[in-house]
């Protein structure tokens, strides 16, 4: 036994290390998309027996309102949540400075991303309130009238995604502050002789050498804005009259709110949200792949 | 296969179980799992449990409190997963999903041997599905229209009686610009109480209940009837405006400062509003007002019961615990906490103005309406109450709301 | 460096870009010293629609305490600890055994594998939600912290393993093949050679992983109920419904909710700003 080990153990010591972490990652992320997909053409109430229905929910989904209201509003999130690239790119340059005390403003400013979003949520719902919010105190100052933001469907989504944008903002901040620091200074210095400088100089000289923290803040905002769930939840549940509701949001609300409980509805849902995040998965994968081979 | 499966879960419940929770349950433990986290419903929740612990020292009561909110999806698991003895629900429709999942047991045997069939006959009918009884209700409140009478008196308006006096004295209070009536539909169900009174008074009660069934389609002419008279109001700009901003609470605040008279509301609301300063001189309740003329007048007045799980441990303690719920004098001082009706007939109910006013009227009528979303199942009722919301918002979208509500229907009675 | 430092442009600029500084600062955290204004208030201040005006009253430790006596705040806290410390510790522990298997060693299967954790890591977490929440109530512990932290440390598992392999690759080979030819089983060369250089790593991650699950809400409402087990994120939110239009302790609860994680931001920052960037930007 000892021997078989000693002679095998570069070949077996991968696997013994990576057993406990493969097991309950399969167990809890890997199977349950599969499990997800199963359900998906199920009818199942998540208390009696599962029938099974075919692509019934899917052609369902197909002819509901409210999916393609979710979609839309994801569609939204996606285009308007990219704002926080360049927003976090714009602090960071503001930021990237390096006077007195400069470190403290750093920090202070990275802020809202350490903050969870149910208090984020909270506040900007505050922010918002008709007749005491901020907002609307400083527009009856200048002369307009009160927006209840939430509680209108023009511009509840609108609404939602400025509170995400804050923290979201901070975090490609961070990411941008970082990757300056790496931006080769005998290059910059070489186009200054050259005569470049602002815009030009950013545009071609910064930014290329940018790219992998651009590739990072775009793909943790992806994900973050398809993963929207807690601000929907905390600021509107999705109203008014669901409204608000994204893909996430409300494959929630069917399978386990006060009024849903149909499992397989939620399922297919939630089927559909994968199959988008997946284009998304394959590209990154795709250049890590290229990346890894260049190595 | 499946003994694979057993024993994997076996093996992975003993190997990650950190903290090793198994309520074991032995004779004379009674496990009760409540929604009352709102001071009063705690308390006589608290109360009665130490009644019944005197009167039966050999039974020990576990009460588990849940978040009032939360409740509703945490049901469904405990029921399954880890069933409590008893457990708080709400009576109609609501309670169908458990029995027709076998999750609730059936408790006629309480009923036959305490003759509550006789004290708790007001509402055997909402607690019967298939003949049978599924729990014992304990509390019941009225719905209705509470407003201020300082303000009414001050613009020389009388309670309203009928349709036209309703509307005339909203049109009163506008021109004195007060917002005739305040409501909150953040949340969605205050929406629900406007709808059921609109529905009960225009077309009756024997309709709204069809309609709750699913017997009736919500394109017809006679819902678009009680949807028209909605839109009077609406149009009239009777309600609080951004009302979908706010939860039923915040929506209190322009009527205790006087900017809104009214507020079709149940009873829980009088705690409240007392509580920020207004008095019995400030405060009144009148009946929600006739619509069509000649139809008997219904009521919402929404039942909260008490379940034994099927699953539940110790079902003879639970059983001697339903019978004492079941009690006239039992009944009688939990409602005094709670500010309620009590269900037994022998019961007294509180001397409180608005509880006699609530028990007069009730006492009036047959035609007990649960709410919307206790006599509509849960998908329907999600469905017609954000209708209600938007179409409160945007009337003029009423076609394409009730052919939206209609699909539903076709989809969730099937 | 870039933009031009701010010391070579002119006095002018220096000046303004030091005024405009703090203004910003304020602006953008101004969401955040409202609440912390409001937190102080009293509640006749809130009654009385003084939102925004200068306080009549500073009631710094009535709201405080008031949070911690009317609420179980205290309760959902602890719970919040029962989650994130054990799914730090357990995720770390098995990250750093993924990373080593993945970064170390050459093996069919090596990228299939490493691939696995990495789109695992980005997949719309919500999708997982019903087989999930079967699997927990099927495993006993639904409704526990247990239960939750056992989740968490599958999922983080994913996003660690990508940063522990890559910390680990970027070690330098020949310790390793040096202790090999010494004849240390890989085991030993795990626990002797290699852990002790990824303090760093660990560091980084523990204060990461402690932000990401203390801030978790989805998860915590999916698979917990209640005051004994939530924790602190979706406690706060069924306090807010208990506390309907008294913002001020709605306030002071989102403080108190919000301080660890802040507390951990500021005693680890280093830490934490070189996990965030570390695993992702090479």
């Amino acid at each position: 036994m000892r021997t078989f080990w000693k002679s095998n153990q570069l070949k077996l010591a991968p696997w013994l290390f990576l057993t406990p972490g493969i097991f309950i990652f399969c167990l809890y992320v890997i199977l349950p998309v599969f499990q997800s997909i199963a359900i998906s053409f199920y009818a199942w109430d998540g208390l009696g027996v599962k029938e099974y229905v075919g692509v019934d929910n899917y052609i369902e989904l197909a002819d509901d309102e409210a999916f393609y209201t979710s979609l839309k509003n994801n569609l939204i999130w996606l285009i308007l949540y990219m704002l926080a690239v360049p927003a976090g790119l714009f602090v960071a340059l503001f930021l990237n400075q390096t006077v007195r005390g400069i470190r403290i403003y750093k920090s202070l400013f990275f802020f809202p991303f350490v903050i969870s979003q149910v208090v984020v949520g909270l506040v900007f719902s505050w922010f918002y309130d008709p007749t005491h919010g901020l907002m609307n105190i400083l527009l009856n100052a200048i002369g307009f009238d009160s927006i209840a933001v939430l509680a209108d469907e023009r511009f509840v989504t609108y609404g939602i995604i400025v509170a995400g944008l804050w923290p979201q903002t901070a975090y490609c901040m961070i990411l941008y502050l970082t990757g300056l620091n790496a931006v080769d200074p005998e290059q910059i210095e070489a186009a200054r002789l050259d005569n470049a400088k602002g815009w030009r100089l950013l545009w071609y000289v910064i930014l290329p050498q940018l790219k992998p923290a651009t590739f990072i803040a775009i793909v943790v905002t992806v994900i973050g804005a398809l993963r929207s769930f807690d601000l929907i939840s905390i600021m509107t549940s999705g109203g008014p009259w669901g409204s608000s509701r994204v893909l996430a949001y409300y494959m929630y609300e069917q399978a386990f709110s006060e009024y849903g409980f149909r499992m397989g509805y939620g399922a297919a849902i939630a089927v559909v949200l994968f199959l988008i995040m997946m284009i998304y998965i394959a590209g990154f994968l795709y250049k890590m792949y290229r990346d890894e081979r260049g190595l | 296969m499946k003994n694979k499966k057993k024993l994997l879960k076996h093996s992975l419940a003993t190997m990650l179980l950190a903290t090793a929770f198994s309520a074991s349950t032995f004779a004379g433990n009674l496990v009760i799992n409540t929604d009352t986290s709102d001071p009063a419903p705690k308390k006589a929740f608290e109360d009665l449990i130490k009644g019944f612990e005197a009167a039966n020292p050999d039974v020990k009561v576990t009460l588990n409190l849940f978040d009032h909110e939360g409740y509703k999806t945490s049901i469904r698991n405990f029921l399954t997963a880890d069933a409590p003895d008893l457990a708080t629900w709400y009576a109609g429709n609501r309670m169908l999903p458990y029995v027709k999942s076998g999750l609730f047991e059936s408790v006629d045997d309480v009923w036959e041997n305490n003759g509550l069939n006789k004290s708790l006959a007001s509402a055997a009918a909402s607690m019967t599905i298939d003949g049978k009884k599924w729990g014992i209700p304990y509390t019941y409140y009225q719905w209705g229209v509470y407003y201020r009478k300082d303000l009414f008196a001050a613009n020389n308006i009388a309670v309203p009686k009928n349709w036209a006096e309703f509307k005339a004295a909203g049109a009163k209070l506008k021109a004195a610009g007060i917002t005739p009536i305040t409501i909150g539909t953040k949340y969605l169900w205050t929406a629900a109480g406007v709808f059921d009174y609109l529905n009960l008074r225009t077309n009756g009660y024997d309709f709204h209940m069809a309609l709750t069934k699913g017997e009736v389609s919500w394109t017809d002419e006679r819902v678009m009837k009680t949807m028209n008279n909605w839109k009077e109001l609406v149009d009239a700009g009777f309600f609080l405006d951004n009302h979908a901003a706010y939860s039923w609470q915040e929506a209190l605040a322009p009527m205790v400062q006087g900017k809104a008279a009214m507020y079709v509301m149940g009873n829980f609301a009088v705690a409240p509003l007392r509580e920020a300063g207004l008095t019995n001189d400030q405060l009144g309740f009148f009946q929600f007002p006739e619509i069509t003329p000649g139809i008997e007048v219904a009521e919402d007045a929404p039942t909260d019961t008490l379940h034994m799980p099927a699953n539940a441990k110790n079902k003879v303690d639970a059983k001697r615990f339903l019978a004492y719920l079941a009690q006239a004098d039992v009944q009688t001082q939990m409602n005094e906490t709670l500010g309620q009706l009590p269900i037994n007939a022998d019961s007294v109910a509180g001397s409180d103005e608005f509880l006699q006013a609530g028990f007069k009227m009730l006492s009036n009528t047959s035609q007990i309406a649960q709410f919307f979303d206790r006599d509509a199942p849960a998908e329907m009722a999600k469905a017609g109450m954000e209708g209600f919301q938007e179409f409160m918002v945007k009337p003029e979208r009423l076609e394409k709301i009730l052919k939206r509500l209609e699909k539903v229907r076709m989809r969730v009675y099937k | 460096m870039f933009p031009t430092p701010i010391e070579k442009t002119k006095p002018s600029i220096q000046l303004l870009y030091k005024i405009a500084l703090p203004i910003a600062l304020i602006l953008w955290l101004l969401p955040l010293i409202a609440v912390a204004i409001t937190s102080i208030r009293s509640a006749g201040d809130i009654t009385a629609g003084n939102y925004w005006g200068w306080p009549s009253s500073f009631n710094l430790l009535e709201n405080y305490t008031a949070v911690f006596t009317n609420s179980p705040i205290g309760q959902y806290i602890l719970n919040s600890f029962k989650v994130t410390l054990p799914t730090v510790v357990g995720t770390l522990a098995l990250s750093c055994m993924t990373g080593f298997a993945l970064g170390v060693y050459k093996f069919k299967g090596n990228m299939l594998v490493f691939f696995m954790f990495v789109a695992g890591n980005f997949i719309p977490f919500q999708i997982l939600m019903v087989p999930v929440r079967d699997l927990t109530l099927s495993l006993d512990m639904y409704n526990t912290t247990a239960g939750l932290a056992m989740f968490h440390i599958a999922f983080q598992t994913g996003f660690c393993t990508l940063f522990m392999r890559n910390f680990i690759k970027a070690l330098p080979h020949e310790l390793i093949e040096a202790a090999r030819v010494e004849g240390v089983s890989e085991i030993q060369i795990f626990w002797y050679v290699v852990m002790p250089l990824m303090k760093p790593a660990i560091a980084a991650l523990s204060v990461l992983i402690f932000t990401f699950i203390w801030n978790d809400y989805f998860w915590a409402t999916v698979l917990t109920q209640g005051a004994d087990t939530q924790p602190v994120t979706a406690g706060l939110y069924s306090l807010n419904g208990q506390w309907v239009a008294s913002w001020h302790l709605v306030s002071a609860g989102s403080i108190v909710a919000a301080m660890p994680p802040v507390l951990m931001f500021f005693a680890m920052q280093k830490h934490f700003i070189a996990g965030l960037t570390l695993g992702a930007v090479k």
